[in-house]
């Protein structure tokens, strides 16, 4: 595909957690729970509010069309405002300063006073009903020349648990956004931004990292198509994909917008009640079903089943539609006959609906209203179709494809909160922002100035280790040790099952200043990191896994070698020191101290000479 | 907007309650815009089960309730039971509600459901209680029960309301929506959501026929100190002039022996003392230490296990009503609303 020819234009809004001792709104910790750990749970439902221009956004009205009901799980480390039983605390300070170092970073212009805003969002991720988000700064550049438009600090969402259950231990975390605008046109050039936006986030060394830590939401159209935003990509590897895959999505709904058209294509507005039609039928779903609906789209045949991306079809984009009405999923004739339904059932249906060879039926089992309900929107995305793309959010599928959410939600979302002061932000401090090392250049003088080859260099400074390595290296470790401990070793050790997050950096300082003076034998070091994350202090580590020989053993040693060598220590006189040094050292396999060797060495050698 | 002549009729009397309520941009503070076609059209499902009147009382910050407007509550309502109305609900403030609540609850004797209800977050929030507080408001309003009271959420979650007697009800957390709570009995009842099914305890007041009483004369004279160690003698002084005065005292009632003196001028220059309890649960026991028995001594009326506010407001329209000093005190230990209860319960 030529993405230039089509008219490819694609931004990215990228979300990621920042470290922070506390949340956005609250004094709760930045802490994910295990669900297990709950200790509390409520119930609660949510319903679209209007605006003050007494409008309901249309995002909004699209998850209301069933009153849903959701439980969160409450923990220890949750409070009321989580629960959204207390009006929120000031915003948090420590989050402000890292959104405004970013900003600073990609040359963007703060805004004078921080200010607040309600974003409605009722499908239960936000037990208040809506995030708040806050817009900090605007008009920032990339190096590859692709323009930020906004960054803004906003509240994590409440974690999904299953179905309409959440979990409220994410609830709070503070995220930036950026924004990026349109302007990349090939998918390779999305995932280069993403890249890049990523990697200056990690620079400040005040992001959360992992699974789930930063997502990426991309909006993608391409021309004569429309809007789409895809939410949820973690994977950075996926973007090109799913930029591609939406790109081809949109190339085949105007495909058959157009073979619509060409076949003066239209949708009945009223569906069809068939369910005595299936009184005696074989399929389990349409059995069960006390209201069976059919919606007939004249001059659809075969095109509801035509893919339009991997694994779907617009007939799941259909599906999509009738399921915010709480109904399973869908039936269409291009798929029929199948799942229990026979051919015989079929011709019944489409006599009955007075449908003809060109047009497909699409049939909807459930309880009455919810059936009415699911017919009405498999209506409006058949008519959707008639027009090619319709703007919408989507959610990410497993491989790159994307499923309908709901339609882009409108100016009617945004409100203030009026439960938090503004925040001024004064040049002054805007002005003391030191900027952070980038990573991408902190690469560049690992290599140069520590001899790592840029390989070695770069993964170093990526690394969350980045900064113990620095430490070690200034206290005077070879830049090669520390960089196969903290990469290597680490890596072993936690693929063994070893619980290396819990250790802390002053050991592994420790445990690298040890080894590097000879105090520890390097063979010693994946043994000594085990025990110390299996809880014992790296003095205890070090005499449990490479216990210390006692001054008699070293001595008994020492002299050993000296007599296995007489004629070497006769023949060189004192000038044996230097070259038995090594050979005690190496015996004694880092169990003695380098000095206290040279010291008894020394003394032994003596009384030869 | 067409409602359904055959439900039953309700009344809805506003004092700048929430259940219609827009934030104000200027202000940032919610205010309301009243009249029933705004709360059918907010809470559609209103329409299904009852016919409403509605007017404004008041538009005010609960906060800002005064004694003046209890009154003009209580003839609003006694006008709406008087004109056909099958149960009244009172939107308010959560601040004041108990206050104001008990308040009618001594002025008017009414033979249908006064239902004060309000909401904890407001009503621009998706997640806002007014919703489902008003929708069991108007179910309670249409129940069996015959006394005013106050309705709130039973628990954080969206699954019932609880009915707590006006007397007996207490706003017992600045923020959560199950902030409100019965102080030393259950509550009357509860309404489930969403299917709006009422139940009523053993204790509760039935709706019965007749007509509605009112007796609306309020003395504003009377005040409320929560006595605290070291709290100097001239505090009590300032309350001279006063006709009433409530004291929170500690524990059983006791305030310290620094105190008896300006009691003693007090009661002495014609102010009618009672004695309620900081500690809110359990009862008033005068006679068990000296200081009590003091107390008792200089004419100080035990509150029994009234609480503070409640004793207050009673105070207040005891002595809109009387003057002689021996019926106020008589009244006063004297259970009239479900203020006091003969027994205290177990548990708390």
């Amino acid at each position: 595909m030529d993405f230039e020819k089509l008219g490819l234009k694609a931004g990215i809004e990228i979300h990621q957690q920042l470290n922070t001792k506390e949340k956005l709104f609250c004094r709760c910790p930045t802490r994910l729970r295990d669900f297990e750990e709950r200790n509390g749970e409520f119930f609660r439902y949510l319903r679209a509010t209007e605006s003050e221009m007494g409008e309901i956004d249309r995002a909004a009205e699209e998850e209301m069309k069933v009153m849903r009901g959701f439980t969160y799980a409450t923990y220890d480390t949750t409070c009321l405002v989580e629960n959204d039983e207390e009006p929120p605390a000031p915003l948090n300070t420590e989050a402000l300063s890292i959104a405004l170092t970013i900003a600073k970073m990609t040359g963007m212009t703060p805004v004078e006073q921080v200010h607040v805003m309600r974003k409605l969002v009722i499908d239960g991720s936000n037990t208040s009903g809506f995030q708040r988000t806050a817009l900090v700064a605007l008009n920032g550049c990339l190096p590859e020349g692709a323009r930020i438009e906004t960054l803004c600090l906003e509240e994590e969402a409440a974690q999904r648990v299953e179905g309409e259950t959440f979990s409220l231990d994410r609830l709070g975390i503070p995220l930036v956004e950026i924004t990026t605008a349109p302007d990349m046109h090939t998918p390779e050039a999305v995932q280069e931004v993403a890249r890049t936006i990523g990697m200056i986030l990690r620079s400040t060394g005040c992001v959360k990292r992992g699974i789930g830590t930063i997502r990426q939401d991309i909006n993608i159209s391409i021309a004569d198509g429309a809007r789409v935003e895809i939410k949820g990509v973690q994977e950075l590897d996926l973007i090109d994909e799913v930029v591609r895959r939406e790109a081809a999505r949109q190339v085949n709904l105007l495909a058959i917008r157009d073979e619509l058209r060409r076949r003066n294509a239209s949708v009945t507005p009223e569906p069809v009640v068939v369910t005595s039609l299936f009184a005696d039928t074989k399929s389990p779903i349409l059995q069960r079903a006390t209201y069976i609906a059919a919606v007939v789209l004249r001059g659809f045949d075969g095109l509801v089943g035509r893919e339009i991306q991997p694994g779907r079809r617009l007939g799941s984009e259909m599906a999509d539609y009738a399921k915010k009405c709480g109904v399973g999923g869908i039936f269409h004739t291009d798929e029929l006959p199948a799942y229990g339904v026979t051919a015989e059932e079929v011709a019944l249906v489409r006599e009955r609906v007075g449908a003809g060879e060109t047009d497909c039926v699409v049939l909807v089992a459930a309880p009455k209203e919810r059936a009415l309900c699911a017919a009405q929107q498999v209506v409006r995305r058949a008519e959707l179709a008639l027009g090619g793309v319709p703007e919408e959010t989507r959610k990410l599928l497993e491989g790159g494809s994307s499923s309908y959410m709901r339609p882009l939600p409108g100016a009617a979302r945004m409100y203030p909160e009026t439960d938090v002061l503004p925040v001024r932000i004064r040049a002054k401090r805007w002005e003391v922002i030191e900027l952070p090392e980038l990573i991408s250049g902190k690469a560049e003088r690992f290599a140069a100035e520590m001899g790592l080859d840029e390989a070695l260099a770069r993964q170093m400074a990526y690394s969350e280790k980045a900064g113990v390595f620095e430490r070690a290296v200034e206290s005077g470790v070879r830049a090669s040790l520390a960089a196969r401990t903290l990469l290597g070793t680490l890596r072993e050790l936690s693929r063994e099952g070893v619980a290396v997050d819990r250790l802390e950096d002053a050991a592994l300082l420790d445990v690298l200043t040890r080894a590097e003076s000879g105090a520890l034998a390097k063979e010693a070091i994946p043994g000594v990191i085990a025990e110390i994350c299996g809880g014992l202090s790296v003095d205890a580590a070090v005499s449990k896994v490479a216990p210390a020989m006692s001054e008699d053993e070293l001595l008994a040693l020492i002299r050993a070698i000296l007599s296995t060598r007489a004629e070497f220590v006769q023949e060189r006189g004192m000038g044996a020191l230097g070259p038995l040094m090594g050979v005690v050292m190496k015996e004694a396999r880092g169990k003695a101290d380098g000095r206290l060797i040279s010291e008894l060495l020394k003394k032994e050698l003596r009384q030869r000479v | 907007m067409e409602q359904n002549p055959d439900l039953p009729q309700l009344a809805i009397l506003s004092t700048g309650g929430t259940i219609a309520s827009r934030i104000d941009y200027r202000t940032g503070a919610v205010t309301s815009q009243f009249d029933a076609d705004d709360i059918l059209r907010a809470i559609p499902r209103l329409g299904e089960i009852a016919r409403f009147r509605a007017h404004q009382v008041a538009s005010i910050l609960s906060e800002n309730m005064t004694p003046p407007l209890w009154i003009d509550l209580a003839r609003g309502i006694y006008d709406e039971i008087r004109n056909g109305a099958n149960g009244v609900i009172v939107t308010h403030g959560t601040d004041t509600m108990s206050f104001s609540a008990s308040a009618i609850s001594f002025m008017l004797d009414t033979p249908v459901p006064v239902v004060f209800v309000g909401s904890q977050r407001s009503a621009d929030r998706p997640s806002s209680d007014n919703v489902m507080n008003a929708l069991c408001s108007a179910s309670a309003a249409l129940s069996d029960l015959g006394e005013v009271a106050v309705l709130m959420h039973a628990s954080t979650s969206d699954d019932r309301c609880a009915i707590h007697r006006a007397t007996k009800v207490r706003k017992m957390h600045t923020s959560r929506r199950d902030a409100f709570a019965s102080i030393g009995m259950p509550p009357l009842g509860y309404v489930d959501y969403p299917s709006l099914a009422v139940s009523l305890g053993d204790d509760t007041v039935r709706r019965r026929s007749g007509e509605a009483d009112l007796h609306d004369a309020i003395e504003e004279k009377v005040g409320l100190l929560s006595f605290y160690p070291g709290m100097p003698a001239d505090l009590i002084a300032q309350f001279e002039g006063y006709r009433g005065l409530v004291l929170a005292g500690t524990g059983l009632g006791h305030v310290s022996t620094a105190s008896i003196g300006a009691l003693r001028d007090l009661i002495g220059g014609g102010c009618h003392v009672v004695m309620t309890s900081q500690c809110l649960y359990g009862r008033v026991c005068d006679r068990v230490y000296d200081t009590g028995r003091d107390l008792l001594a200089l004419g100080v009326i035990e509150g029994e296990d009234m609480l503070p506010e409640v004793a207050l407001v009673k105070l207040m329209w005891v002595l809109g009503q009387h003057d002689d000093p021996g019926e106020v005190a008589r009244l006063m230990r004297t259970n009239l609303r479900g203020e006091i209860r003969r027994c205290s319960c177990n548990g708390f």
